[in-house]
């Protein structure tokens, strides 16, 4: 067995214990440490050591190493934890990131930086550390033991408790990577392992945690002679007492440092510089692995695939089974609606799998206004709400950018500095708050601060100077969305930070990239809230059916205000073929689906035909559609896995016939409706009233 | 679903020899080889997209895929396309997309060993030298070995996105 098949697996769990690093790192108090936070940051530092070491990352074992002794010292309360000193754990913290992801792509991570990494930590245990006699030895014993594996021979008892067959194959495989599996004997409760090697005990541990839980496991030195005596010694001692690991008399013994330790009962040094780790982790962690797996992506976007599947064929045979004589067929019938019930639950259930909750986006910000807010010299206080709404996970992915350039924004350009907070009456401390919540389908992403609020008069200069047409008598709302028009910033200068003027643009499109939109409520002096709505999942969409002549075509709920029949008063004629329509007291333009589409058979005269007003990147239209069908919810499947962009078209789905319908894009339309009429004189639009869909929104 | 699923039988008998599925257009017969076909089914259901070329007849659901489905008689300029009991699919795999033919009949499968294979004059118009990988001679019969992968892909069909993007 390959051991690089568990690189992957190591990654995954180290880059999970490097995020749970961080955010304990982050909530750690410098003048009040909480030793059960140090605990959790020195046993992820171990287990990343330990993998490292066992799988031959040099440099990342090298870092831990140090990291870990500074821990070490610090939950002792041998080290006084300062401010600067948790920055440079965080530091030490990105490094190992950096580090990780050179080994990931099979490279060597950079050795300068490791070098100056390792000093500035060896540097700080030298210093700080109050107990001057253990202090230098420590890293010194480390910096050993780094060496020393090769020099070392020992023998390793290890006893499994409760592991099957397959595992067990799996574990003596693993170990014999390890070293020369001596003797192995048992059965399925209790199975020894005798194995001659120079890996130290936790690092084995570390490799093998991948395969059993840790208490499943005890490992215990022993010499090569007394192997056959240990083996058949049948008792429990070394799982109820992993005291051999521990050895606090050779802690302060110069010979513990001494590398080639005597084949004897006597624990190699190694496991005397991190004497109790293995026992602390154990009683202190969750078991949370246990009950969850890893699965890739693909594997569920297949589940999902199918369970569309299942449901188009369940609607299938419910049509046919609508024709059906409910009396004479009384069984099948009632099998059938149950199946409909069964098939709805499990698309349910599958769709949840897709769903991670929003502390997987908000869990990055807590470092990130910590460095920000230092930087730029603001005292700022992060405050997150609505940590488990669930979101679909491909969008949570996408959600981040444009999180973090909000976040970005309103630290550099929101929150004021405290002077300045101070003398407009407000607290030093500024607040950022970042919530999430359901609403309906949708779910709301806020990013609100509660500093200075946009500058209104500021924003309509600038949109001035960038030729773009305002004035005066614009609604808030309305000059609130000019920041969104590319190339658009109000900073005085261009700082790191942001105020390139690439950013909100860019936030725009991503969000409507996910079929969402952005909205901002801002105060002057009391701040700004932007507020993201977007779908809760991409896989299903809420669609209403419409039909033109004899197809059908799907328009996403989320787009609909409203429908009517037109009456012909309400219709007027602009430039020849244009035609308006009047809805309350705005004008709105009318599209025909069936020129854009161009479908035979469809109504010409507009009085007959049912407008669906839409609203799409901020502009709102009537839809001329022979008929409505009905509101259901669609599998989106896409278009261009077999084929290509269809313009106007954003996606298709299958409907309960077996056909295919397709998903109306409903901001292209509008712009292959123009260009389709391009033959006729080109007359402008409408000034979009960005306005209307906000209040329509909310009204929904 | 009226789907025929084709057992790939390899490429087995005389060394070099292929396996060819042979179907109609018009009075035509034509052949492509057999391991890009996936399955053969029949026209219907299929979903019109409106602005696309001719040809193009529209998408399909294939057991929850949608594929395109292409007309080769239009495509290849045959005086006439109806729509019968006998217009079939070829569903055909091409990389790792999925696309359909219509043709008007399947007839039958076909071994061709490499003496039977002729190379095509330089002649077409509607079908240029490039789509024909050759000609397939049967005692009385001539088969019209197509190309079907670059007839789908070529850059007129439209049928696969510019690189870019």
């Amino acid at each position: 067995m390959d051991i690089s098949e568990f690189h992957d697996s190591f990654f995954e769990e180290a880059e999970e214990l490097l995020r749970e690093m961080e955010a304990c790192l982050l909530a750690l108090d410098v003048t009040a440490p909480d030793t059960e936070l140090l605990n959790a940051i020195f046993r992820a530092a171990h287990s990343i050591k330990g993998g490292a070491g066992a799988f031959g990352f040099q440099a990342l074992q090298q870092t831990t190493h140090l990291l870990e002794n500074l821990l070490d010292h610090a939950r002792r309360g041998e080290l006084t934890l300062r401010r600067d000193i948790v920055d440079l754990f965080l530091d030490t913290k990105d490094m190992l990131n950096d580090q990780m992801a050179a080994y990931r792509q099979g490279n060597e991570p950079d050795p300068e930086a490791l070098q100056r990494i390792c000093e500035t930590l060896l540097q700080l245990a030298l210093e700080e550390v109050r107990d001057g006699g253990q202090a230098p030895a420590a890293p010194a014993a480390e910096m050993v033991v780094v060496a020393a594996p090769a020099v070392s021979q020992d023998a390793l008892h290890i006893t499994f408790l409760g592991v099957g067959e397959a595992d067990r194959t799996l574990l003596v495989g693993e170990l014999g990577q390890l070293g020369d599996v001596l003797a192995s004997d048992g059965d399925d409760v209790r199975y020894s392992v005798t194995l001659a090697t120079s890996v130290a005990p936790a690092d084995i541990e570390a490799v093998l945690c991948f395969i059993v839980e840790p208490g499943q496991l005890a490992i215990e030195p022993v010499a090569v002679s007394r192997a056959e005596q240990m083996l058949s010694q049948d008792s429990l001692a070394p799982l109820e007492n992993p005291a051999p690991l521990e050895s606090p008399a050779s802690l302060k013994s110069p010979a513990a440092v001494q590398p080639p330790v005597p084949r004897s009962e006597q624990p190699p040094a190694q496991s005397a510089a991190q004497p109790a780790a293995p026992a602390a982790a154990s009683p202190g962690t969750p078991n949370s692995e246990s009950s969850s797996i890893r699965v890739p992506v693909t594997k569920v976007d297949q589940i999902i695939n199918l369970v569309g599947e299942l449901i188009i064929t369940q609607s299938m045979l419910n049509q046919v089974s609508g024709q059906l004589d409910g009396f004479a067929h009384g069984a099948l019938v009632n099998g059938l609606n149950q199946l409909q019930r069964n098939a709805r639950a499990l698309q349910e259930s599958v769709m949840s799998v897709r769903m991670v909750p929003m502390d997987y986006v908000f869990s990055r910000f807590p470092r990130l206004v910590r460095d920000l807010a230092g930087k730029l010299d603001k005292d700022v206080v992060l405050v997150t709400e609505g940590k488990s709404t669930e979101l679909d996970k491909s969008l949570t992915e996408r959600i981040v950018d444009p999180l973090t350039h909000l976040v970005r924004n309103s630290l550099d350009h929101g929150i004021e500095s405290p002077a300045v907070r101070e003398a407009a009456g407000k607290p030093r401390q500024g607040t950022l708050s970042l919530t999430a919540r359901h609403q309906g389908g949708n779910i709301l992403i806020e990013v609100a601060d509660d500093g200075g609020g946009l500058n209104r008069e500021k924003i309509l200069a600038r949109a001035r100077d960038n030729g773009l047409s305002v004035s005066d008598a614009m609604s808030d709302a309305d000059v609130w969305q000019l920041i969104f028009a590319p190339g658009f910033s109000t900073a005085e200068q261009v700082s790191d930070v942001s105020g390139r003027g690439v950013g909100m643009d860019v936030v725009k499109r991503n969000i409507q990239g996910m079929g969402g939109h952005v909205e901002i409520l801002s105060q002057p002096g009391q701040g700004t809230t932007t507020r993201i709505v977007l779908p809760l999942t991409l896989a299903i969409l809420d669609g209403m059916s419409v039909r033109v002549g004899e197809e059908t075509f799907i328009l996403p709920v989320s787009v609909v205000t409203e429908s009517m029949q037109p009456r012909a008063e309400q219709l007027y004629r602009m430039a020849g073929d244009d035609q308006l329509l009047k809805v309350r007291e705005d004008y709105l333009p009318v599209v025909a689906l069936r020129d854009v589409m161009d479908v035979p058979g469809a109504r010409v005269r507009a009085t007959e035909c049912i407008a669906v007003i839409v609203h799409g990147e901020g502009r709102r239209y009537a839809l001329l559609v022979d008929d409505l069908i009905g509101q259901q919810q669609v599998v989106v499947k896409n278009l261009e896995t077999n084929y290509r962009k269809v313009p106007g078209i954003s996606a298709a789905t299958i409907l309960g016939d077996g056909r295919v319908a397709l998903i109306l894009d409903i901001a292209e339309l509008y712009r292959l409706n123009q260009s389709k009429g391009e033959r006729r004189a080109p007359t402008a639009p409408l000034p979009p009233s960005s306005r209307e869909p906000v209040e329509e929104l909310e009204s929904s | 679903m009226n789907a025929l699923n084709l057992a790939h039988a390899g490429a087995a008998g005389e060394a070099g020899s292929r396996e060819y599925l042979v179907f109609s257009l018009g009075g035509e017969e034509y052949a492509i080889d057999i391991l890009k076909v996936q399955e053969i089914r029949g026209y219907e259901n299929v979903t019109r997209i409106a602005n696309a070329p001719p040809f193009i007849k529209g998408v399909a659901n294939l057991r929850g895929v949608i594929v395109p489905i292409i007309d080769l008689r239009i495509k290849f300029r045959l005086a006439s396309a109806d729509y019968d009991s006998q217009t079939v699919v070829i569903v055909v795999n091409i990389g790792t997309r999925v696309m359909g033919a219509v043709v008007d009949r399947v007839s039958d499968v076909m071994t061709l060993t490499p003496a039977q294979i002729k190379p095509a004059p330089e002649f077409g118009v509607n079908l240029p030298l490039d789509y024909i990988n050759g000609l397939g001679n049967l005692k009385d019969r001539m088969l019209v070995l197509v190309d079907i992968e670059k007839v789908l892909t070529s850059e007129e069909m439209a049928l696969v996105d510019e690189v870019s993007e």
